[in-house]
């Protein structure tokens, strides 16, 4: 055991010894994943990421929050690709790995335990893009863009909200006028995920305004496209380094081939989409949660106050208790789910549930892991602020709080029609 | 050449797992502790992956000895890229006692039985620190050993190794069949990617028992007590040479 410490002294003259290399995260807290009920698979899976993110992500995952930027992005799209990882649920014939809701939310979940950002931006080109040119495209489509998108070439992303139009998307007024074999897109689109780097982007728009949501169509847009531009990149208070920003249409032509689905059926091809994301975003604030268990945990054993580890004190020990059941139940919850959409059986209800009751819970746990760090959880230079700033988004992003609780709410009126 | 090349695999508690010593001095704490492959076999299998590769060798096959658990540290290793995998089945109770003379005797039969034509370990395990079983499993076979090594060569019926020695580094040349041992230097290992993973799973891994291959598991070593090394004591802070002088005087060091 004392081996790797003499190891690190042979090797001094050279550079950084592997091992030492691919340990740095610091995070060995182990996962019960039994008691989560993973397949040995899936936990083989797990570890396989957790090590491929120790080298690839965490060295990086603070100072892309401080920069606001991740400089090795492209770079670690193509690790990314490379592993397998971006087309994640994609058939094994378009180059994907063929595997499941509940491996795609294991992925999402370790990268968010590194960098909450960059998991957003890969959630939103895996899940938000990949996945529904998986479930819409034709073969044409599938076999010009999965490609790419799958080796790490190319960034996707998907646009739906407006400046005007958030909560209430489908009032978006970005129009698509049909001029022959070309649609012609005019409006904007706002805070979207890795739109200031996507090479291949779904935007959704009003081919037939009068007829509200029965007139939105989905299109499939390439970067270079004439008439589509992007604004500058958003200064966010959380998700830092996960580029955000305006989308621009003025005049855009786009080829009738491009719809992605059926013409005017766009809300349906939304609105399915929208009950797989929040499934699959929810692993974010799961991350999140056992980031904060990682870092203050150990700290509570380290620091001393009045004789003692401070986490030897009752109302620490509360802490870490009310901290990790809530995370225990959120994951249980989020999996069971999973499972479910993974034999067929998609519930809009617990989809909107999980993500609510996954998102709101991490941002209580990463107040209590700053107040567990006391003064230090107020510095920058603990990550327990950027875990507090990033979980707060997913209570916004993918539906905010309150539409995941109408829809719960609607669920059961429908009940009792 | 059979072309075959047998690689052991070590399943041991992670390295960044803080070790605790059990309550009653018998060993360390296992239950619900993280494990993963020893990071020299992780090297030692990227090695021999790297030559199938390179088509010097045909097939690379994962050893590992213990109980039920190991098979996830042979899993891993087909997922790296190994061909097949054998887990030498031993139970917890035996597992306690396993050490590297028993793991070189069972290595030298199945080398026999497989027709290897090299063994690649890693040089040491992180728990134990031995560094005994690729050197004993030579002398079982009698065949020559390249070990510390950070750099393979094969070269028709020899093997080239750059050895990292005190001085330096060596480079020898031996005859095949050889065993060699891994060094932190001799390769990156590879991740194991998610398609590899579902690939892995089609491949097999044949259950043995040492008692088929005629090996004696007793061992003649007890461990009698296990501590946590002691604290590290505050030092003092000497003002002068003479002051440094007297308290070594003092503590009965000069």
């Amino acid at each position: 055991m004392f081996a790797l410490r003499s190891l690190s002294r042979l090797g001094s003259r050279l550079s950084v010894p592997a091992l030492a290399r691919r340990g740095c995260s610091g995070s060995a807290m182990a996962l019960d994943d039994v008691v989560n009920g993973l397949t040995e698979d899936q936990i083989q899976l797990r570890n396989s990421v957790r090590k491929f993110l120790a080298e690839k992500l965490a060295p990086y995952a603070d100072e892309i929050d401080k920069k606001n930027e991740f400089a090795g992005m492209r770079e670690y799209w193509k690790d990314m690709g490379e592993m397998g990882l971006l087309g994640i649920t994609a058939p094994v014939e378009y180059g994907g790995t063929g595997l499941g809701y509940l491996e795609h939310v294991i992925v999402i979940e370790e990268m968010s335990r590194v960098s909450a950002a960059i998991a957003l931006s890969y959630g939103a080109h895996s899940n938000l893009c990949v996945n529904q040119l998986v479930r819409h495209g034709n073969e044409e489509q599938k076999e010009k863009y999965m490609p790419k998108l799958v080796t790490g070439e190319h960034v996707g992303a998907l646009a739906m909200s407006e400046p005007n139009a958030g909560s209430d998307v489908v009032s978006m007024k970005l129009k698509a006028e049909k001029k022959g074999d070309y649609y012609v897109l005019n409006g904007n689109k706002f805070w979207i995920t890795n739109g200031p780097d996507a090479d291949v982007l779904i935007v959704y728009g009003k081919t037939n305004p009068a007829a509200h949501q029965k007139g939105i169509t989905a299109f499939i847009i390439e970067k270079g496209m004439p008439g589509f531009s992007t604004a500058q990149k958003l200064d966010k208070l959380g998700m830092r380094g996960s580029n955000t920003c305006e989308l621009v249409f003025e005049d855009c032509k786009v080829p009738e081939k491009n719809i992605l689905g059926p013409l005017n059926k766009g809300v349906y091809v939304m609105m399915s989409g929208l009950d797989i994301e929040r499934l699959v975003l929810a692993a974010g604030p799961i991350g999140i949660m056992q980031a904060v268990l990682d870092f203050s945990v150990p700290y509570l054993h380290v620091r001393e106050a009045f004789g003692q580890k401070i986490g030897h004190f009752q109302l620490m020990q509360g802490k870490m208790a009310d901290m990790y059941t809530r995370l225990s139940a959120c994951r249980q919850y989020l999996y069971n789910v999973a499972r479910a959409c993974d034999q067929g059986h998609f519930s809009a209800m617990d989809c909107a549930g999980v993500i609510l009751y996954c998102a709101e819970n991490a941002t209580q746990v990463a107040l209590d892991g700053i107040q567990c760090l006391g003064g230090n959880g107020y510095i920058n230079d603990y990550p327990m602020g950027r875990f507090l700033r990033d979980a707060k988004l997913y209570e916004i992003g993918a539906g905010t709080s309150e539409v995941r609780r109408l829809i719960i709410g609607r669920a059961f009126n429908a009940m009792y029609k | 050449m059979s072309g075959r090349v047998l690689v052991g695999v070590k399943r041991v508690i992670d390295y960044a797992v803080k070790i605790r010593v059990k309550p009653d001095h018998s060993g360390v704490v296992t239950e619900g502790v993280k494990h993963s492959m020893n990071p020299f076999c992780e090297i030692a299998v990227e090695e021999a992956v790297k030559m199938k590769e390179k088509k010097l060798i045909k097939e690379v096959v994962a050893v590992s000895c213990g109980p039920q658990q190991v098979q996830e540290t042979i899993r891993t290793a087909l997922a790296m890229g190994a061909d097949r995998g054998i887990h030498v089945e031993v139970s917890a109770k035996e597992y306690e006692s396993l050490g590297p003379l028993q793991v070189s005797k069972i290595l030298a039969a199945l080398a026999k039985k497989e027709e290897a034509q090299l063994i690649i370990l890693g040089k040491q395990a992180i728990d134990g620190d031995c560094n005994q079983t690729g050197q004993m499993t030579a002398a079982l076979l009698d065949w020559p050993q390249g070990t510390f090594a950070s750099e393979v060569t094969l070269e028709g019926g020899h093997v080239k190794v750059v050895r990292e020695i005190d001085g330096g580094l060596e480079t020898i040349k031996i005859n095949t069949p050889a065993v060699l041992t891994a060094d932190l230097r001799l390769n990156t290992p590879r991740y194991a990617t998610l398609p590899n993973i579902m690939k892995a799973k089609k491949k097999k891994i044949a259950n043995v028992k040492p008692a088929d291959l005629g090996v004696e598991l007793a061992s003649k070593l007890q461990v009698l007590r296990v501590d946590a090394p002691p604290q590290r004591e505050a030092g003092v802070k000497v003002e002068s040479v003479a002051d440094l002088v007297a308290k070594l005087k003092e503590a009965g060091t000069i």
